[in-house]
């Protein structure tokens, strides 16, 4: 085996072979070479360019839209609006972060009556060349009657506010619908015990009032779409996505036809976190398509990936939580408002069963509020609204130890969520991974160290995530020299054909350098959902194991039928040896794996193994982090000294991309925390739609981040994998507001504490 | 709006190449879509992300900013030119041994700058692996790995 790293493998993985490795990822050639091909970097012949012509306003009514001269220009082959796509069912689809109206999904693809955002794509062009494309976009003529936009939160939940959709009433908690239209989608509520009782316990109440701006996933590769319809009917897509199959079944009833007419190649994927499972391009590529009989590929530039692709959302939230001088929190109370983005659907409802999670509080109320404002529909984001609403608790938790003088990690011990806990959304734990997390970074050599120098100061939060399973297919056929082609339909977006290869190989005794997995169209597996919950590798790695079993316990049937034994009597081996009873002259027999894969042929033909798994459960993940940092009292600038970032994987496959997934979750959290803005004026206009303005971390801005795997093997997966993907992105803002506190006494109460937000909370407050 | 198209000699990886540009492209969109070399990526099209990083005359340039038209008696290195077959360089089999790359679009970008570091300081400090590759955006790493990567094919020991 390519072995990357001479680094042991960990106590808890020293009992497998392949499991707890740094093998070289299979499709790592590929990609230092240039080889590998993304979504945009498709070519067919005969094909088309498509742009897209988008919204000026924020909010406005289309009145007219006039292509005759677009379609005039030479090389213009189509023009689209949203009235040339059939009229979408009034139905539920599933879009792979949850359900959305089909009527809503065509409507943010293309505008039908309103523009809601600004971005909001009204017309599409396909033509010989991208840059007639362009010029056909400056001859489209449109006019709009424009409307107020609704830009804050708060302000839409008022009554009488500007409305986004007249048909848009409030789902209530009794399942009911308001009267009256509104901008708020829906109210949910959370309870445990009696806060008023709880409070009454306390002698130390913190209540605070937080804003978070809105933040995109900031993936390096615009969004892409290529589709080219058939004269049969049929049609091809090719995209880069993290839901090949939630693509298929958002684009088929779109235009009207059979998931069986679609097919979708998933392509290479630049990054997605979460952004990339909503359907954007594809639906408009595969019209055009349909009415130029030819390939169009339409691409996105970085200004329409940030006006119109899904963020996360802003926030208001209210914490109020109180403590015993012991450190006991006895009651919490969480108010949670969530920008939906144009249409409905934020992540308020898993930002709210996280948001106490972490601790076992015996009275806790959590409300939370779904709210359409004109900026662009919301998207899954890592961990999608947990890192918002563990801002606001983890932040005020930090202040009541500071207010009690108790150690932060101490109190978050004393308070910690164990085995046989409930949450208050009725998630009850088994075996997790909280309290080794804090333990952890307590015996870490960073929360050892002393750290001095004036404006300086630590901080430190715990991070809850509670991780997905579901469907998962994995097929895999046995070469005659003993390698196995895997077959797999999850998108690889950080090394998990690499994780799921692993798992097959380790179950099968084998090298996972025999192991080649593919990740293929939809047609050429079976159903897998979206690369996203951190799913993959718990879910596609349960796919592999149980397709491996297949295989092993197919391979033991040869065995019997080639020794004319009962199959009852081979055993597959965790060595990859086939053990048979004695021959009539008590000889052993036995085949190695190779042996008998050589054999297959001649013996009856060949073994494919087959898994389709749908998991219910999943492997709830925590992490604690710590960071240092210095501010800079004349700038406000915060710059990042150390970090220390703490998580359970359960048992971590490749430790490498464990890490890695730890490190960049962290860099993801840490520009939340310090720099990434959504900024708007009053008229809806986002002011700061490029990557110079939109200011993610550089290698510049960020230390080494120290990944520290504690392995709490998850009891639910055969090899106790718990997803990483998304609990590392959750803890940064709130350890680095408590740092901030620590470095210069001021508790920040907005997300970007960018140096503007920090002077207006220093230098300002003086005067 | 008619379009000139303009004939661009140039050598790319080292092989001379005469290619039609149109007069709007840039140096990425001739390497993409009139050449056919896409290791090269659009991240952000104008200048902040790094992800088309190429190697032209010896000095690292965004792609997307460099007009086809400009390159004329131009040599260009991309991503494609790295490797020799299947032999890669220590910095590309770096990446790989470090987990420097995870979605990999950034990566020809990364490796591209990086090579030229390299050439120009055999020996760089942490800080000025950071510092020259602060033009190149990756969101998937957190940079760790890159920098150790970087720190390997140097020569250096990497923790």
């Amino acid at each position: 085996m390519v072995t990357a790293q001479s680094q042991p493998q960990s106590k808890e993985t020293e009992q497998y072979n392949v499991i707890g490795t740094r093998p070289i990822r299979h499709d790592g050639v590929d990609k230092v070479t240039g080889a590998a091909q993304y979504g945009a970097d498709l070519n067919l012949p005969g094909m088309l360019a498509g742009r897209v012509l988008r919204s000026p306003h924020a909010h406005a009514r289309i009145v007219s839209i006039d292509t005759s001269k677009a379609e005039a220009l030479d090389g213009v082959k189509a023009v689209i609006t949203n009235a040339d796509f059939p009229r979408a069912a009034d139905a539920e689809i599933d879009t792979g972060e949850g359900t959305a109206n089909l009527r809503w999904v065509l409507d943010n693809v293309i505008a039908s009556d309103k523009v809601l955002y600004k971005g909001h794509a009204v017309a599409a062009v396909a033509a010989t060349d991208h840059h007639i494309a362009e010029d056909a976009l400056e001859l489209i003529q449109v006019e709009y009657e424009v409307l107020t936009p609704v830009l804050d939160v708060r302000d839409a939940m008022v009554d009488g506010s500007p409305l986004l959709h007249d048909s848009l009433h409030t789902k209530e908690l009794d399942g009911s619908s308001s009267d009256n239209a509104s901008n708020t989608a829906s109210h949910l509520q959370f309870t445990k015990g009696d806060t008023e009782e709880g409070f009454a316990e306390a002698d130390v109440v913190i209540e605070r009032e937080f804003e978070t701006s809105m933040a995109h996933q900031g993936y390096i590769e615009p969004h892409n779409g290529t589709a080219y319809w058939r004269a049969d009917g049929t049609l091809d897509v090719w995209t880069s996505t993290q839901g090949a199959f939630v693509v298929r079944d958002s684009v088929a009833p779109l235009l009207q036809l059979s998931p069986s007419q679609v097919k979708v190649t998933p392509m290479e994927i630049g990054g997605g976190f979460g952004g990339k499972i909503p359907v954007y391009l594809e639906p408009l590529a595969a019209l055009l398509s349909q009415r130029t009989g030819r390939p169009v590929k339409l691409t996105m530039n970085r200004e329409e990936v940030l006006l119109a692709t899904g963020p996360t959302s802003g926030t208001y939230m209210r914490v109020r939580m109180g403590a015993k001088s012991d450190g006991t929190i006895t009651a919490a109370d969480v108010h949670l408002a969530f920008e939906a983005g144009a249409y409905p659907g934020s992540p308020v409802g898993a930002g709210a069963m996280c948001s106490l999670a972490p601790y076992d509080i015996p009275n806790q109320k959590i409300d939370g509020y779904d709210v359409v404002v004109n900026k662009p529909k919301t998207a899954a984001y890592r961990a999608p609204g947990a890192p918002q609403a563990e801002f606001a608790t983890e932040s005020v938790l930090n202040e009541l130890a500071e207010q009690i003088g108790q150690d932060p990690l101490e109190m978050r011990l004393k308070n910690a969520s164990v085995e046989g806990n409930t949450t208050a959304a009725g998630m009850p734990f088994g075996v997790i991974g909280n309290v080794e997390c804090m333990t952890a970074a307590q015996e870490s050599p960073h929360w050892q160290s002393e750290l001095e120098g004036p404006n300086r100061g630590r901080g430190v939060a715990q991070g809850f995530w509670f991780n997905i399973g579901f469907e998962s297919s994995a097929y895999a056929q046995v070469n005659g020299d003993g390698t196995i082609p895997l077959v797999l339909g999850s998108t690889d977006i950080g090394g998990t054909r690499a994780s799921i290869a692993m798992q097959l190989a380790e179950t099968l005794g084998i090298s996972s350098d025999d192991v080649h997995p593919h990740v293929v169209d939809t047609n050429s597996v079976g159903y897998t959902q979206v690369t996203g919950g951190s799913r993959t590798t718990f879910a596609g790695g349960w796919a592999a194991y149980e397709c491996a079993m297949d295989i092993r316990k197919q391979m033991e049937q040869r065995a019997a039928q080639i020794w004319e034994c009962d199959a009852g009597d081979v055993a597959y081996g965790d060595d990859a040896i086939i053990r048979g009873p004695a021959d009539e002259d008590g000889n052993d027999r036995q085949f190695s794996f190779k042996e008998l894969a050589g054999q297959l042929a001649t013996s009856g033909g060949h073994i494919v193994g087959r898994a389709d798994v749908n998991k219910t459960s999943s492997g709830p993940a925590f992490a604690t982090h710590i960071v240092d940092v210095e501010v800079d009292p004349d700038t406000g600038k915060v710059d990042i000294l150390r970090y220390t970032a703490v998580q359970d994987a359960g048992t971590a496959i490749h430790p490498a991309y464990v890490e890695g997934q730890m490190q960049g979750g962290v860099a993801q959290g840490v520009g939340m925390a310090l720099n990434e803005e959504y900024f708007y004026d009053d008229s809806g206009d986002l002011k700061n739609a490029s990557l110079l303005d939109y200011r993610m971390p550089t290698a510049l801005d960020l230390p080494m981040i120290e990944p520290i795997i504690v392995e709490v093997p998850n009891p639910g997966h055969p090899y106790g994998v718990r997803g990483v993907g998304e609990v590392p992105i959750i803890p940064p803002a709130p350890a680095v507001r408590a740092a901030i506190a620590s470095a210069i006494g001021v508790h920040m109460t907005e997300l970007p504490m960018s140096p503007r937000a920090i002077l207006d909370a220093t230098v300002l407050d003086e005067d | 709006m008619a379009t000139e198209h303009i004939v661009v000699n140039c050598a790319i990886n080292g092989e001379s190449q005469t290619f039609l540009a149109n007069e709007r492209d840039s140096l990425l969109e001739a390497l993409r879509d009139r050449i056919g070399l896409t290791g090269a990526k659009e991240g952000c099209n104008n200048g902040n992300c790094g992800a088309c990083c190429v190697n032209m005359d010896g000095r690292i340039v965004n792609s997307c900013l460099v007009m086809a038209a400009e390159c004329e008696g131009s040599e260009i290195r991309t991503v494609e030119g790295l490797a020799m077959g299947d032999q890669l360089t220590p910095l590309q089999n770096a990446f790989l041994e470090q987990a420097a790359l995870q979605c990999g679009i950034c990566t020809p970008g990364f490796l591209v700058a990086a090579e030229s570091l390299l050439e120009q300081n055999p020996d760089p400090s942490e800080h000025e692996i950071r510092y020259w590759l602060a033009g190149n955006l990756c969101r998937c790493t957190g940079y760790d790995k890159i920098i150790k990567a970087v720190q390997q094919a140097a020569g250096q020991s990497v923790v």
